[in-house]
């Protein structure tokens, strides 16, 4: 039996759970109260394509040293789902703890020698305090949290706060639920053994707020001054419509009710994407937002955005792909589809938002992006920022900024005789001015179109024309590169040759890889990729050192994919590190990866390295 | 003589309307349609339809899709913005155009390609929107642009100009758009000015989704005898049940008809619509009776036209999402962000 591990603000705790069982309220809250102790936590879910009764997990890394991202590994297993009973116990690292319903006796065999055993006959309890099936069910996951409030050390008195705010309004739920917590608690004081976890209050929290990052992007776009969301409901982006919609109901109805914004759930993709090119054409700010398969319906209307050069904001929460692939899993793997979106020659905008923080400044950000570009700009979250409630630095306001509505002609431009043309390069950055329509009663009209045009948006197939007209669109992706979010660098403590290249989720799990790489003396430069097109300084990270792992949620390696095409690095520079089985990428994972890596080559330099 | 350019000049005797402006000012382009098309004639309505609601061109928005129908915006309105987007989707960006500025005039163009297969779905939802737009089909029953494959509406037993015979069933866009509740639904033939141009009026004054299936000959491909979409066929099987005029604001009624004859109906806008009876029993205000009619009527292989239903109180898209007066698109920082405060009350609930 190895050693009982024993830890203070630093472990994870899994929960194993039937889907629909009313866990994922019990188990938020048992998150949210160490949270309230000061102690930072991540929190995942791991939830089926499901209403009802398939497994779910929902996991928690209490971090008193701030790493946010997955860990790897089980600490305390909560295993509440006998369906999944013998690959949960599998997954307790050794000296780890199992808790478990101990009212129906188990065999041994179906335990390991390795870990150690806490049973609290759960549903015994349960059926002796209630009558009704319902309650039994709801209660006995508020007792669950009870005993392991006992166990970690947990204060009540926040979970009983907490309840307080969840039940604000019907207050009559508040008492039944806490004396659910202390039956629980009662038990564990009375019959359970001390575990080595331990929950203390400390001060690392801050100020930083707890959210998701559909919610977040939600609300930049209300404050990136979004009138129209068009949509079609997919997992994993159906909580981003849902979240404007929430924030408009707040934000955005004047006194007698009307409101400063339209939401149409469409039909389809196809029709999402469709009203908000129509919308955007007309003048008004416009976004859908969708998953991957809904991105390969809407490739068409891409491609029309792009050629007629007509704003648009597409929130991507990417989700395991290809066809319906995973989809309640995550990965980054629709870069490619969404950089090279329709047929014909096309590249689009993409940026990359680490955490809900960024999710609320991109998804403000993206609508300026679009108008100042005129062409479709994707923000790629995906189900791991999308879905889970992160801790992330609070939003902030600069009360200053307006809206950047980018080349618009007005009446009065117009009427003093500037001349229009829809797509003349007047500022020789590739970018055309563009008039609403109904804005001039004798001037600036034109057709919109997805064929070949001229400068002055007239119909032509002149070969030369359509050169000319593509060349100006590469000539604005020149300018798009100055525009994107820039990369965020860090140094390695030590000068090194070895770099790293990550983007979106992937970054709390890199930044903690990055700490134990450099306690290991490998010493890596980073750089997370926030904005598609890559900026001078990608292509300068690139050429400053010999070797750089791309660490992404892929099989294909698509942003390294992206950096060959568009940088034209030598392949064998950029080393592929990969995670793809469609859960967060962890720490552990990045950390053996590259580690392994650089001493396989350190072992055997002349070994070509495939990632 | 499409590579002519079109002159500006015209007589100046021209008739002018209540803006001071001529015919010649709702023009577009020289059509690069074949000689004789359905679809000009449309256009020519459209025009002069316009120009005798004395509206202002460039507060029209005119939309299409792909083909030759999709083509026409490009004939007409010059001074109006045009979208010619992609195939069957013209419904999806009228919607978002007209949900970002209610306030202009939303002309929608599509074709029986267009429209009834690639687009019926995008057709059918903008139509149970109750987006207020007016949505032409140009139905040639045959694909133009391809050269003369049948499209969804062909009839069924109908010939193609090379004497292919069409086994599949025709999709009615009238009664479907009746039974998806359009507020507004006409039909017509593209030879048939004196009740095409009232019809686009009326339209055009409807405060909802009004809907004009046009029957429109295709010269070089559905014109031949086996078409039922030709001229000739269109002339013999044409079952008009209404002529209309369309009265805007104080204009003096002037026409005199045998009573019971005439039908009035006053849209949301004040604008009047006097409907002439020729089926005596036919009600523009019985959904029900219209489609059953409509059925009853294409059993016998005769093609009902006319306005074949309104409801002069219907609402639109806009009353449903209770969107502000002012156009969407109007709206400014001042009006759409909310603001650090507001922020810093949201991060306070989010600990």
């Amino acid at each position: 039996m190895p050693k009982p591990i024993t830890s203070v603000n630093d472990f994870v705790v899994k929960f194993a759970n039937v889907n629909g069982s009313g866990s994922a309220s019990a188990n938020q809250l048992f998150a949210k109260s160490i949270l309230r102790m000061g102690v930072p936590i991540a929190s995942r879910n791991i939830f089926p394509s499901n209403i009802q009764g398939l497994p779910t997990w929902f996991e928690v890394r209490v971090s008193g040293a701030n790493h946010l991202g997955r860990r790897g590994g089980v600490d305390l297993m909560v295993a509440m789902n006998p369906q999944t009973w013998d690959a949960d116990i599998a997954s307790i690292d050794p000296g780890g703890y199992l808790f478990y319903d101990s009212t129906k006796p188990l065999p041994l065999s179906k335990f390991r020698d390795d870990i150690n055993i806490v049973g609290l006959p759960l549903t015994q309890i349960c059926n002796q305090a209630y009558k009704d099936a319902r309650q039994r069910q709801l209660f006995k996951n508020i007792i669950y949290v009870g005993a392991l409030a006992w166990l970690l050390g947990i204060d009540l008195g926040v979970i009983e706060q907490l309840l307080g705010e969840q039940f604000k309004g019907k207050d009559k739920l508040i008492a039944p639920n806490i004396q659910a917590l202390h039956m629980g608690r009662d038990y564990a004081r009375d019959h359970l053994p001390q575990i080595g976890l331990k929950v203390e209050h400390t001060d690392a929290v801050g100020d930083r707020i707890f959210i998701d990052g559909n919610s977040a992007a939600g609300l930049g776009a209300v404050y990136g001054g979004a009138t129209v969301a068009a949509w079609y409901p997919i997992t994993p982006s159906t909580s981003l419509a849902e979240a404007f919609m929430r924030y408009c109901k707040r934000f955005r109805h004047e006194a007698d009710g009307k409101a400063r914004y339209a939401i149409i759930q469409a039909e389809d993709e196809l029709a999402s994407i469709g009203m908000v090119i129509g919308a955007a054409w007309n003048g008004a700010r416009a976004f859908t937002a969708t998953s991957g398969p809904g991105i390969s319906l809407m490739q068409e209307f891409i491609g029309l955005a792009y050629f007629a050069e007509v704003p648009a904001v597409l929130f991507n929460v990417q989700r395991g792909g290809p066809s319906t692939g995973m989809p309640t899993r995550t990965q980054q793997a629709d870069l490619v589809s969404c950089a090279y979106a329709s047929h014909g020659d096309t590249k689009h905008v993409m940026v990359f938002p680490e955490d809900p923080a960024e999710c609320f400044e991109m998804g403000a950000q993206a609508f300026d992006l679009a108008d100042r570009l005129q062409t479709p700009i994707f923000v790629m979250l995906d189900l791991d920022i999308g879905m889970n409630d992160w801790l992330c630095r609070p939003f902030a306001w600069d009360d200053s900024r307006q809206l950047d509505r980018g080349k618009v002609m007005s009446a009065a431009d117009l009427e003093s005789g500037k001349q229009f043309g829809r797509y003349l390069d007047v500022d020789g950055d590739g970018i055309p001015y563009r008039t609403y329509p109904g804005t001039h009663a004798t001037r600036g009209a034109y057709f919109t179109r997805g064929t070949t045009k001229d400068r002055f948006a007239k119909y032509s197939e002149d070969g030369a024309t359509y050169v000319d007209n593509v060349n100006r669109l590469l000539l604005k992706w020149e300018t798009a590169k100055r525009l994107v979010p820039a990369p965020v660098r860090r140094d390695a403590a030590k000068p090194t040759n070895l770099g790293v290249l990550y983007y979106g989720s992937t970054t709390p799990a890199m930044n903690e890889a990055l700490g134990t790489l450099e306690a290991q003396g490998v010493h890596v430069d980073a750089m997370r990729l926030r904005g598609f097109p890559f900026s001078d300084e990608v292509e300068d990270f690139i050429a400053r050192h010999d070797r750089i792992f791309v660490v992404e949620q892929n099989r294909d390696a698509q942003m390294r994919q992206l950096l060959i095409n568009e940088c034209e690095v030598d392949p064998a520079k950029l080393v592929r590190v990969l995670h793809f089985d469609g859960t967060p990428v962890t720490a552990r994972y990045i950390t053996g990866a590259i580690a392994g890596l650089v001493n396989a080559s350190t072992a055997a330099p002349l070994r070509k390295v495939v990632g | 003589m499409t590579y002519l350019q079109k002159p500006k000049l015209h007589h100046p005797q021209l008739p002018t309307n209540g803006l001071g402006f001529t015919h010649r000012d709702y023009e577009g382009a020289i059509s690069t349609l074949c000689a004789g098309c359905g679809h000009d004639s449309i256009s020519s309505a459209i025009i002069q339809a316009c120009f005798e609601l004395s509206l202002p061109p460039h507060r029209i928005a005119k939309l299409s899709g792909i083909g030759c129908s999709s083509k026409t915006p490009t004939y007409f309105l010059g001074q109006a913005h045009g979208f010619n987007s992609v195939h069957g989707r013209m419904p999806s960006v009228l919607t978002g155009a007209n949900v970002a500025n209610r306030e202009l005039i939303y002309l929608g163009v599509s074709g029986d390609g267009d429209s009834a297969s690639i687009g019926l779905g995008q057709f059918a939802h903008s139509i149970r929107r109750g987006v207020n737009m007016v949505y032409i089909v140009e139905n040639n029953g045959v694909y133009g642009l391809t050269k003369g494959q049948f499209s969804a509406t062909s009839d069924l037993g109908s010939k193609s100009k090379k004497g292919a015979v069409n086994t599949d069933s025709p999709i009615d866009l009238v009664s479907m758009a009746l039974q998806l509740g359009a507020s507004f639904v006409g039909r017509s033939f593209s030879g048939d000015k004196r009740q095409l141009v009232p019809l686009i009026k009326a339209a055009i004054n409807h405060h909802g989704a009004a809907f004009i299936d046009c029957i429109s000959p295709c010269i070089a491909f559905n014109n031949h005898a086996g078409s039922t979409k030709g001229f000739d066929f269109v002339r013999e099987h044409n079952e008009a049940v209404n002529y209309m005029d369309v009265m805007i604001g104080r204009e003096p009624i002037v026409a005199d008809y045998a009573p019971g004859t005439v039908e009035v109906v006053t849209q949301h806008d004040g604008s009047v619509l006097r409907l002439r009876k020729l089926v005596e029993h036919y009600d523009p205000s019985d959904r029900l009776a219209a489609i059953n009619y409509l059925q009853e009527r294409s059993a016998s292989g005769e093609i009902v036209t006319g306005l074949l239903y309104v409801d002069p109180k219907a609402d639109d898209l806009h009353d449903h999402l209770n969107t502000v007066a002012r156009p969407l698109n109007e709206l400014g920082t001042a009006d759409l962000v909310p603001g650090a405060a507001a922020l810093d009350k949201l991060n306070a609930s989010l600990r």
